[in-house]
């Protein structure tokens, strides 16, 4: 295994209020991101994930412990701009996350803010437009996208800093079925073509399912931590979590129960449907 | 309420000779045209700014119907100002009924208000169709870059105009939507006399207030998160490039608060 790009030791955040009871969000959490990998980090609301994400480029610093990005501390406050440039956030709601009237000058915003020279500007704008399908809406004005368009914009605007890792805090969230699919394909077609380091934070078991590695939080721990096939096996302790399972889990789950011998670790329905068919074609 | 049909300050992209104008030529012709405005005095003068305006309009290529469409707003106050003028100006009476007396002087200068205002109104227009809002502002900061030695935050003001100009049409969508929401549930935003009307604003202006304060602060991350950090060492992906045509334009338009300038002073 190649080195962590990002590594959290005995990480812990509490919000500090001005009663000073400060309600610990991450205790003691202890993870490290391999450089290349896809890691989908689940949870339901209240379950620090995206607490941890804000931690992976100094939005937010530990209470105690560390976080290191590429081997610098986050907490060093002379590497911040080293620190992001190597790792990009997406946010939720692509209209707050867009900061200019025009498709390329958003994307141009991030370069233009490390004083890249302007034909090197030009040179990662249109590269980050094409990564993301995008280049026909170059001097589009970004209100009048879709939901699935502006977050790629958004997505843009982050490949342009070139970084070596991308957060993505439920970027799917707010869009609709067709907008989720966008997202996704590019984000697992930069991780494979590009060799992007891609942690991405969602509630969809879908989306997890694509992952090559999935952490489940809870309460400020890693409940699980692990492969998608394995970590979806455990039926009945995500739904203790508060987590469903991907439908072709909770299908297998539930004929298991009426007595058929099926695996668990089917993660797409067309594997689902592999394993169905003898069973189908044996009645 | 039609909030989506505002067309002021919109901008019509474009290849004409006007819209590849530096903003900075732009703004500074702008600010002499307006002198010159302010300086014509008799119908020579008022035929020569109007010529000038004519000819920049058709360069431009803008359709002179998007710039009449901009002038509805101020239809009250042009014929306000008109009747002002020409009921109050002394001079040689010219119709006299009841307490009402026009004067011969104040039918002219009526008259000379009106035609000022409509190509006053017109000139900034054109100037904002003609050139993208992030054109505008970056020529804005480069024009007020020397303030920076007198402390003044230029890079900071730009940023704020164009991050305002970029969320106006999102902000608009929010508070149709907002106003769709309240209704459904029995607003009434469109009867009663005008303080229940300023009243039933407040249900809309609280829920979008908030939201803004909002997206300021998700937007703040969002550009943290994107290595921003001031103006300084900050390099842009299109460098705003000054031609001879731009140092042409200006001179042209300078010349003309001169002359006109110069001709008002003869009492032309």
């Amino acid at each position: 295994m190649s080195d962590p790009i990002i590594k959290t030791e005995q990480l812990t955040f509490r919000y500090t209020t001005e009663e000073g009871v400060a309600p610990v969000v991450l205790d003691g959490l202890n993870i490290a991101i391999e450089a290349g990998s896809f890691v989908a980090v689940l949870g339901h609301n209240g379950s620090g994930k995206s607490t941890l994400a804000k931690h992976m480029n100094a939005i937010l610093l530990p209470s105690g412990g560390k976080v290191y990005v590429a081997g610098m501390d986050t907490a060093d406050e002379d590497l911040l701009l080293d620190i992001r440039r190597q790792v990009g956030m997406v946010f939720q709601n692509p209209d707050n996350q867009i900061v200019a009237s025009v498709v390329e000058d958003d994307v141009a915003f991030g370069p233009e803010n490390l004083g890249v020279p302007s034909a090197e500007i030009r040179r990662r704008v249109d590269e980050a437009l094409a990564q993301v399908g995008m280049t026909a809406y170059t001097r589009h004005a970004p209100h009048l996208l879709s939901g699935g368009q502006k977050q790629r914009i958004a997505i843009a605007g982050v490949l342009a800093i070139e970084p070596r890792c991308i957060v993505l805090d439920e970027p799917t969230a707010m869009l609709d079925p067709v907008g989720r699919r966008e997202v996704l394909d590019t984000v697992r077609r930069l991780n494979r073509e590009k060799g992007i380091t891609v942690v991405l934070i969602t509630h969809h078991m879908d989306e997890a399912a694509q992952a090559d590695r999935v952490i489940v939080m809870n309460d400020g721990h890693v409940a699980s931590d692990g492969k998608p096939a394995d970590i979806f096996c455990d039926v009945e302790g995500l739904r203790s979590l508060g987590l469903e399972v991907p439908e072709p889990v909770a299908l297998m789950h539930e004929l298991r129960q009426t007595g058929l011998d099926l695996p668990l670790s089917v993660l797409t329905v067309e594997e689902c449907a592999a394993a169905l068919y003898p069973i189908l074609t044996n009645h | 309420m039609a909030l989506k049909d505002i067309t002021m300050g919109q901008y019509f992209p474009g290849s004409s000779p006007i819209h590849r104008l530096d903003p900075r030529a732009k703004l500074v012709a702008l600010l002499c045209y307006i002198v010159a405005l302010f300086l014509a005095k008799w119908f020579v003068t008022y035929a020569i700014v109007l010529g000038a305006l004519v000819l920049v309009v058709v360069l431009s290529t803008v359709k002179p119907k998007a710039l009449l469409r901009g002038m509805k707003p101020v239809v009250f106050l042009l014929i306000f100002t008109g009747l002002l003028n020409m009921f109050y100006t002394p001079g040689r009476t010219l119709v006299s009924f009841w307490v009402f007396t026009i004067t011969y002087e104040g039918v002219l200068h009526a008259f000379f208000m009106v035609v000022r205002i409509l190509m006053l109104i017109s000139c900034t227009f054109l100037l904002t169709y003609t050139t993208s809002p992030l054109a505008l502002t970056d020529g804005l900061e480069s024009l007020l870059s020397p303030l920076k030695k007198l402390k003044v935050p230029v890079h900071e003001l730009a940023m704020m105009m164009s991050i305002a100009l970029r969320f106006i049409p999102t902000l608009i969508e929010e508070t149709d939507k907002i106003m769709s929401a309240q209704r459904a549930r029995g607003a009434d935003f469109d009867s009663g006399n005008l303080i229940q009307k300023a009243k039933a604003l407040i249900p809309l202006l609280v829920p979008l207030f908030i939201s803004a304060f909002r997206r300021a602060d998700e937007l703040a991350t969002a550009m943290e998160c994107r290595c921003y950090h001031g103006g300084t060492g900050r390099t842009r992906m299109n460098k705003l490039s000054f031609r001879p045509a731009d140092g042409v334009f200006m001179a042209l338009a300078l010349a003309l608060a001169v002359g006109v300038g110069i001709l008002a002073h003869a009492g032309l």
